[in-house]
């Protein structure tokens, strides 16, 4: 066995005998960080696009409104499209962020057990799907948003190529004969309701650290603000295809 | 009551490892389960067979040292309870029953259960301590501590340092450990002087010695015999956070 105390590897130090920046950044709670703040930053996202996405409820005309507002906000002070390219940019940013740390932490994670258990047992913590689901809900979501790309932005995929008429792709993507988008789009708001439902507190957990009250506050909000967000994205498309927009 | 036992076996710490099964008779329900390995392990040695090894101490849930995962679970299926502390009344006659030594990079295997933990103790080494002047001890009130911290910091000592932790956490992390000693000392007036080159020294000795990050799932502290909460593991991101900053 081994008795050496003395710790493996020091942080590197900089001139002035500081520790370097990246190498806490880079620890396992600088990278939870990252992913803490470029979730929530999502997070604040989703709820705009889950409010933004009821326009299509008040008709065609206020949907479209709706979208070409976010083109136009702030002209002519501003160019046209600065808000959705200030959002566009920080969207991508904010992906990138978490994914990066999410595969860092992933693969350190899998290399901290290289000998898996025989036995498995059942889950007993306070986050029990978490384990399950983040990562393959991850790649769900991740799929699930190139379709969606694809399907509603660049219109790859839509029969409605008009980019003015937002409430048009909407009502042809959720088609009933188009049932499997359907399909796949709620599943994808499952796999999103499972990872908000960890991710909010565990974020603020990783910000903030509440004490046993407070955090089990945040985990009652974190359910609360996934069952929200899947609820009003979901009314969207199972209102089309029942018919109740067209 | 009679038990079927699959252990693991390995013969050393480079060895290549296996679940072997063993049938034990005659356990007494009042018998703890060290106790019925004992039992095991003399019936080998009248075998002439090699007997299974295994970390114990103390015997009465206080020390640490037993570490056994048992069906999975670290100490087994009762709550709050170390291995040594469990006892053979949780089974019934004819049972089947694993195992395994904690799996984690940073705890290799020594032998057969038994796991190497120094890592713990160079975490500890990496600040999980005060410097103090030495000398007769203090008067009892010299440092008055608000009832509170007191009893925070009491409750976050109660770690043991078994690895419990580290062994239920699906990314094996060492987190709720090392947060356990941070919050402990940051709840104390005499934790102070250290407590940003604590924390910082202690995640990176952490991190280097191969325990994976938190994911916050609490399987963690649902193993912990002491019952130690995710609380201080957020006291060690907040103070983490703000050590950082400030060392930035």
């Amino acid at each position: 066995m081994s008795t050496d105390l003395k710790p493996r590897k020091a942080a590197p130090a900089k001139a002035g005998g500081r520790p370097a920046r990246s190498p806490r950044l880079r620890s396992s709670i600088g990278l939870k960080l990252v992913m803490a703040v470029s979730g929530l930053l999502m997070v604040g996202f989703i709820i705009a696009h889950m409010a933004g996405n009821l326009h299509v409820f008040e008709g065609r005309e206020s949907m479209n409104d709706y979208a070409h507002g976010l083109r136009t906000f702030g002209e002519p002070l501003i160019p046209h499209e600065s808000l959705l390219w200030v959002m566009r940019l920080g969207l991508i940013a904010a992906v990138g962020a978490h994914i990066w740390s999410s595969v860092v932490l992933t693969r350190r994670a899998l290399a901290a057990r290289p000998v898996r258990y025989a036995s498995k047992k059942p889950a007993k913590g306070e986050s029990r799907h978490a384990a399950a689901t983040m990562r393959w809900g991850a790649a769900v979501i991740v799929l699930f948003v190139t379709w969606h790309l694809l399907d509603l932005t660049f219109r790859t995929v839509n029969p409605v190529k008009e980019v003015p008429d937002a409430y048009g792709a909407v009502v042809a993507a959720f088609a009933p004969e188009r049932w499997p988008v359907t399909v796949f789009y709620l599943l994808a708001l499952v796999a999103l309701g499972f990872h908000l439902r960890h991710g909010i507190w565990s974020a603020v957990q990783t910000i903030a650290g509440p004490d046993t009250r407070w955090r089990a506050r945040w985990q009652a909000a974190a359910l609360g603000v996934s069952v929200i967000v899947v609820a009003g994205f979901a009314v969207v498309p199972l209102a089309v295809s029942f018919g109740l927009v067209n | 009551m009679k038990l079927k036992l699959r252990i693991w076996r390995q013969s050393g710490a480079e060895a290549k490892g296996r679940m072997v099964e063993y049938i034990v008779d005659g356990i007494s329900e009042d018998a703890s389960f060290l106790e019925m390995l004992d039992v095991l392990n003399e019936q080998l040695i009248a075998e002439g067979a090699d007997p299974v090894a295994f970390d114990h101490d103390c015997r009465e849930g206080i020390c640490g040292a037993c570490s056994l995962v048992i069906d999975g679970q670290a100490h087994g299926p009762q709550a709050a309870t170390t291995t040594c502390q469990l006892h053979m009344r949780k089974y019934r006659d004819g049972d089947v029953i694993d195992v395994e030594p904690w799996r984690a990079g940073a705890f290799p295997v020594i032998k057969d259960l038994v796991v190497d933990r120094t890592a713990f103790d160079r975490i500890i080494a990496a600040g999980g301590y005060i410097s103090a002047p030495t000398g007769t001890a203090p008067d009892a009130h010299a440092t008055p501590v608000a009832k509170q911290d007191a009893d925070a910091a009491f409750a976050a000592a109660a770690c043991i340092g078994c690895g419990a932790c580290v062994a239920a956490c699906p990314n094996g992390s060492g987190m709720l450990f090392m947060a356990a000693k941070v919050a402990h000392l940051a709840r104390m007036p005499q934790g102070q002087p250290e407590r940003h080159t604590r924390v910082l020294g202690m995640v990176a000795e952490h991190d280097a010695s191969g325990f994976g990050g938190c994911t916050n799932t609490g399987e963690c502290s649902a193993a912990c015999p002491k019952e130690i909460g995710l609380d201080v593991i957020g006291q060690l991101n907040r103070d983490f956070r703000k050590a950082a900053a400030k060392a930035a």
